[in-house]
Parts: structure tokens; C-alpha cells; sequence
């Protein structure tokens, strides 16, 4: 029916996989990787700092692939993961934020600041944060999915606009690392915690998406 | 071409309505004059702390008379009960889309010119230089605003809270329009030439395209679900 | 002239469920050219939902909805070109003259708003003289006078009527009757939900009771007396234990 154990069995692999990656990236994180030079013990932030963000977009790109996915099929399950991603990616953006702030505020002295990428993220966040609060101002399901999946396709193309125009407007962030070809800056350790960092975040992003989804169609197929 | 009477008897119709009501477009203007004061006392009697934040405030005020506009996009709709009537019209939604959004266009334009009269008069501005090239950012702003303003009215008019919803859902997506028409409408009135931002005219563009296109495929969902 | 047998309203299992709400449970209805169906029930029996659906502005849950051969769901607006709704919103702008909202939704409707089309409509419904006044200045019966020039203009196949009698004056009663008479005559098929059991259903050919979520009841009017009619009125729109 819905619940096959195959889903449940699953949920539990990630959740197991996820909680190894992330013992095994803290333990990278802070214990083997090195002090940074410039910036001290508190550079370590960045191994959770862009794991998350990254793992947001993942999710961001989730709901556009499934609000895409709705409108063409009208299938509930699409909606379902629109929802589940959008909350977790949200999660996600905001621990983003958060980490950046207290990576700021010993590096740069200030708990914010407006250069590009912290203010592209910022308006990434309420931007799915509105999406939420549409979500939850809609009682009948397939109404809100219909508009969910309006807004999530219009709110995720609309962030490569953000991040154009407020690059333009400001630069002061590091360069991107990781995604950015072979940067000089980050010796072959510093990449390999990062690396498995966000394997770890991936996989909690997962297992914490398989769970939010089940839960969702728990709570709907209690109805006729 | 019975898509092009259909959106025009829409945009008629609302254009009718409030040139014999004259509810909103009096009310906006009244508003514009305020927010004027608003700017003045906000930012001091300090002319220049003022002048170095006026086109941050032009737009600022745009925005603002914009969700109050583009918020009651449907109110007639809504007062004379004939949102469903939108519906059983037989025919391609997008046509509804595209008279709404003409009839919001007219309407910012005429509060927008305003504004710029008024700024003229009260922060002593000349704009008369500037013109054409304020003509193009403000065309690009309005339209990238009241392209999702369009929509987001359809999409709100029937949940809960709608008045809050709708500007938390508009504001954040505006975003890159908002910094793209400051930054331009900062050189016009500088009276730099327009080929120095070039790039965030392009991006407006771009923006105004994509909204246009979702706004098009999508309004039939959003209308009629 | 119609095939005096085409069925141009055809229902089949329709089910509506709100949430957790069952408003509609199996309900069957069929209409052909020609023919009234009065649809009564009590309060909240479904009687508006089931109108809705018909009209397309509403999505069942499950069953079908066939109007004039084009299903409500996947042809939506085939069917909205073939159906005229009379229902409690008038679809009306108040500061539009009785002739510009005519045109407005006719327009709207992909139509072409001649004078003289407008004109003949408002005559119809007896409304000519106050063409080029403010429906603001409308009387209620007025109001729904003009609702039905809308739809009269639209020259629609099925009408959706919702308690179409409510707010007429004698006349205004007579007129419609009259209206709708000649409706059949020209083919067209007429769904009908009232609360009266009074004259007003001498348009009727067949009575419905909506009751329970289903059609508890299909007769042909003449067959029910009125005694009979309230007796199973009552009956059927108990709710069940």
C-alpha cells in the first residue's frame, strides 16, 4: 500500500550512512584537518558552512524539478517532495546563514555583513521562506499544490537573477571554493574534509527528505 | 487576434471602472505625495544625506505604491463577485494575465510619473536630461514588477492574509530588479551614459522575460487551478 | 433542430470529497435536449458543489461529468462555451452600464459585441430602457435580469440555474418562466436546483432529491403530487444515522 518496507528500509540506510559521513566529517573537521593559518580554529566553520549551502541548492533544485513534475502530471507525490524539499532546503539555508554569521564575526569583526554571497543566500532564504508560508496559508491540497508549484518554478528560476545582481552590486566574499577549477588557495586536506563534509550533509539531506515525505503522506492518506 | 480583444476588453474594463470610480489612481497619488514627506523627514532636512539617496528612494517609492497597486489587482473581482466569471469566460486564460497586467502598467506608469514630478518639485531635481533614459529603467523596472505583481494578485486572492501575503511573496522576488533599477537609474541621473550599465539593463531584460513567460504558462493554473 | 433524444448533461459516479468532508458520494444524472431536471435537497446536500462541477468550476474526485459530449475536467473550456450558469453572484460590475457589461463578457468570451446583439438581449430580459445606466442603480431583480441577459447572449446549450426565481417580482417570475419554457422548446437542457416546491417547478419534467451524498430520487414531475413531493422530501433528506 503506501508504506512498503522497502521505503522504511531505505530511510534507515541513509540515516545509519548519514550519521557515519557526518561522525566521520566532524572527526576530519576537527581533528585532522589543520589550524588555518590566517584565519585560526574558527576557519573550521567552513566545513559546515558550505556543505549546507550546498546541500540547499540541491534542494531548491528538487522543488523546481517537482513543481515541474506536478504541473505536468498532477500527481500529489510531487507536491510532496516540492514541500519536503522546500522546508529542509530552507533548514538548510538557514543554518547556512547562521554559520556564516558566527564565521564572521571573529574573521571580519562584524556578525553580518552585505557582500555578495551572504546577501544572495539571505534572499534565497526569505524568498523560500514566503513559498512556505503560501504552503501554509492554503488548507485544500491540490489548491496548494497548484500554487506551490507556480511560485517554486518562478522563486528557483529567479535566483540565478539574485545572484547576478547582487554580485554586481557588491563583491567582498572569498572567491568560491570547491566549485571553483583547482583553487590555490586550498591545500589537498582542507578539499578532502570538505569533500566528505558535504557527502555527510547530502546524505542526512536525504534521509531527512525521505522521512519529511513519508510523514506528509502519512498525514494525507488519513483522508478520503 | 480574438486573444488581443480579449485582453483589451480587460484592460477596458478596468481602466472604465476606475476612470469613474478614480478610487485607486487618488488614492496612489495622495500616497506618493506622503511617502514624499516620509522620505524628507525620515532622511532630515540634510540636503545632501537626501540628494545621495534619491534614486534608492524613487524606487523605493515605486515599490511601495506598487504593492498597494498591484495588491488590488482582482478587488473589482473580488467587490462585484466575479472572480468565477473570469473562469467561465471560455477562452485562453493568459489573455486575462496579459489585460491585468496591461491595466497595471498604465496605472504604476501614471503614479510613477507622478512621483517623478513631485521628486522634481520637492528635491529641487532636474530631470529633464535625464529623461529618455529614465523613461527606458523606469519601463523595464514597472514592467518587471508588475509582471510578477500580476501574477502573485491571482495567486493570493483567495488565501488567508492576502494583504500580508502578498508583498512577503512579491519583495524577495524583486529583488534583482530593485538593485538593477537603483543602479541604473543612479547613472541616468548622473548623467552617465547609458552603455556604463548596460549589464544591469540586459538583466532587467532577461528578468522581464522570464517573469513574462512564467506569468503567460502559468496564469491558467493560477486562475482556474 | 436538436435530436430530440441527445443527452447533453451526463453524470456518472460523481464523487466531491472537501478534505474530509463527502459532500457528493456516487452520484448519476442524465439530461437530454429538451428537458428541465428541478434538482432539490436540503442545505448543504451538495446541491451548489454538483452545479459547480457542472460548470467546470469545480473538480470532482472521482466520476464523470459530460456536458454536450465534452467532459468538465479534460475540456473545460469547450464545455464553459456550451453552459450558462445563473448563480447566487450576479457576475456583474457595478459601475459598468447594464449595455457594458454585456459587452464586457461577451467579449471576454471570444464573442463579437454588436449594438444591435446587446440591444436585442437587454430586450429580452425587458431591461432596454436602462441600457446606459449604472447597474449600481439596479434594483436586485434588476440585477438578475441582466444575469440572465448575460447568459441569454451567450446562447448556451445547458443552463445551470441556482435558485433562478429567488428575488423576481411576479413578473419578473412569469417572464422567466416563459424564458425558460422556450429554452426547452429550442433543444436546450436545463438543470435547475431550487428550494420551492411551488409553481415555479411546473418548468420541470423530471423532480431529483439530492440526499445522502446521492440522486435519492428521479421522477418525472407530473407522476409526484405535491403532497407526495413533501412527503418524500422529508423522507430522503434526513440524514442517515
Amino acid at each position: 500500500m503506501w508504506f512498503s518496507t522497502g521505503s522504511r528500509g531505505l530511510t534507515r540506510v541513509l540515516g545509519w550512512l548519514a550519521a557515519l559521513g557526518l561522525l566521520a566529517g566532524l572527526v576530519l573537521a576537527l581533528g585532522v584537518a589543520p589550524r588555518e593559518v590566517s584565519q585560526g580554529n574558527v576557519q573550521r566553520i567552513m566545513y559546515l558552512h558550505v556543505p549546507s549551502i550546498l546541500t540547499a541548492y540541491l534542494a531548491f533544485a528538487i522543488v523546481l524539478v517537482a513543481s515541474l513534475g506536478y504541473l505536468v502530471s498532477r500527481r500529489q507525490a510531487w507536491d510532496r517532495w516540492a514541500g519536503s524539499a522546500a522546508e529542509i532546503g530552507t533548514l538548510f539555508t538557514g543554518l547556512t546563514l547562521a554559520s556564516g554569521s558566527l564565521w564572521g564575526k571573529p574573521t571580519w569583526g562584524t556578525w553580518w555583513t552585505w557582500d555578495a554571497r551572504l546577501t544572495a543566500t539571505a534572499v534565497m532564504f526569505v524568498t523560500y521562506v514566503a513559498y512556505l508560508m503560501l504552503r501554509g496559508m492554503i488548507d485544500e491540497a491540490e489548491r496548494r499544490a497548484q500554487l506551490a508549484a507556480v511560485l517554486g518554478i518562478l522563486a528557483a528560476l529567479n535566483i540565478p537573477l539574485v545572484h547576478f545582481s547582487v554580485l554586481w552590486w557588491r563583491t567582498l566574499h572569498q572567491p568560491p571554493t570547491l566549485l571553483r577549477p583547482v583553487p590555490a588557495a586550498l591545500a589537498g586536506i582542507f578539499r578532502l574534509t570538505l569533500g566528505v563534509n558535504w557527502v555527510a550533509f547530502t546524505l542526512l539531506f536525504a534521509y531527512l527528505l525521505a522521512k519529511r515525505i513519508r510523514v506528509g503522506r502519512l498525514s494525507e492518506a488519513g483522508l478520503p | 487576434m480574438r486573444f488581443v480583444r480579449r485582453a483589451w476588453i480587460l484592460a477596458w474594463k478596468d481602466l472604465t471602472i476606475e476612470w469613474r470610480a478614480k478610487e485607486t489612481l487618488n488614492s496612489l497619488f495622495f500616497f506618493a505625495l506622503l511617502l514624499i514627506f516620509l522620505f524628507q523627514f525620515a532622511l532630515g532636512p540634510d540636503r545632501e544625506r537626501l540628494s545621495a539617496a534619491l534614486p534608492g528612494l524613487l524606487w523605493l517609492g515605486f515599490i511601495l505604491s506598487g504593492l498597494l497597486g498591484l495588491g488590488r489587482t482582482f478587488a473589482g473581482e473580488r467587490d462585484n463577485d466575479c472572480w468565477d466569471g473570469l473562469r467561465l469566460a471560455p477562452g485562453e486564460k493568459s489573455a486575462i494575465y496579459v489585460g491585468k497586467l496591461a491595466g497595471n502598467l498604465l496605472l504604476m506608469l501614471a503614479v510613477e510619473a507622478i512621483f517623478l514630478l513631485l521628486f522634481g518639485v520637492f528635491f529641487d531635481l532636474d530631470l529633464v536630461a535625464a529623461l529618455p533614459g529614465l523613461a527606458l529603467v523606469v519601463g523595464l523596472g514597472t514592467l518587471g514588477l508588475a509582471a510578477v505583481g500580476t501574477l502573485f494578485a491571482a495567486m493570493t486572492a483567495h488565501v488567508r492574509a492576502r494583504e500580508l501575503l502578498f508583498p512577503v511573496l512579491l519583495l524577495p522576488v524583486e529583488v534583482p530588479v530593485l538593485l538593477g533599477t537603483v543602479k541604473a537609474t543612479e547613472a541616468v541621473l548622473l548623467g552617465e551614459p547609458l552603455g556604463s550599465v548596460a549589464h544591469w539593463l540586459k538583466l532587467l531584460a532577461v528578468a522581464n522575460v522570464i517573469y513574462l513567460t512564467i506569468g503567460v504558462l502559468t496564469f491558467d493554473v493560477v486562475l482556474d487551478g | 433542430m436538436k435530436d430530440a433524444t441527445e443527452l447533453l448533461v451526463h453524470v456518472a459516479g460523481l464523487r466531491k470529497a472537501f478534505g474530509a468532508t463527502l459532500v457528493l458520494d456516487d452520484v448519476s444524472l442524465s439530461v437530454r435536449a429538451g428537458e428541465t431536471v428541478a434538482l432539490l435537497g436540503a442545505n448543504g446536500a451538495g446541491k451548489t458543489t454538483l452545479l459547480r462541477i457542472l460548470a467546470t468550476l469545480a473538480r470532482p474526485t472521482r466520476g464523470t461529468a459530460v456536458i454536450a459530449g465534452f467532459d468538465c475536467v479534460r475540456e473545460p473550456e469547450r464545455v464553459r462555451e456550451r453552459v450558462g450558469l445563473v448563480a447566487h453572484g450576479t457576475l456583474i460590475y457595478e459601475d459598468l452600464t447594464a449595455e457594458e457589461n454585456l459587452r464586457f463578457w461577451r467579449v471576454l468570451s471570444g464573442g463579437r459585441a454588436l449594438a444591435a446583439d446587446l440591444r436585442e438581449a437587454l430586450a429580452a430580459v425587458e431591461l432596454e430602457p436602462y441600457a446606459g445606466e449604472r447597474v449600481r442603480s439596479f434594483s436586485a431583480g434588476m440585477k438578475r435580469r441582466l444575469s440572465l441577459a448575460r447568459v441569454v447572449l451567450a446562447r448556451p446549450q445547458v443552463l445551470l440555474l441556482d435558485e433562478p426565481f429567488a428575488g423576481l417580482d411576479q413578473r419578473g417570475k412569469k417572464w422567466l418562466e416563459e424564458y425558460l419554457h422556450a429554452f426547452k422548446a429550442g433543444g436546450g437542457a436545463i438543470v435547475m436546483v431550487t428550494h420551492s416546491f411551488g409553481r415555479q417547478l411546473s418548468v420541470a419534467d423530471r423532480i431529483a432529491i439530492l440526499g445522502g451524498g446521492r440522486i435519492a430520487l428521479d421522477r418525472p414531475r407530473p407522476s409526484v403530487t405535491a403532497d407526495e413531493l413533501a412527503r418524500l422530501y422529508a423522507l430522503h433528506t434526513e440524514d442517515a444515522p
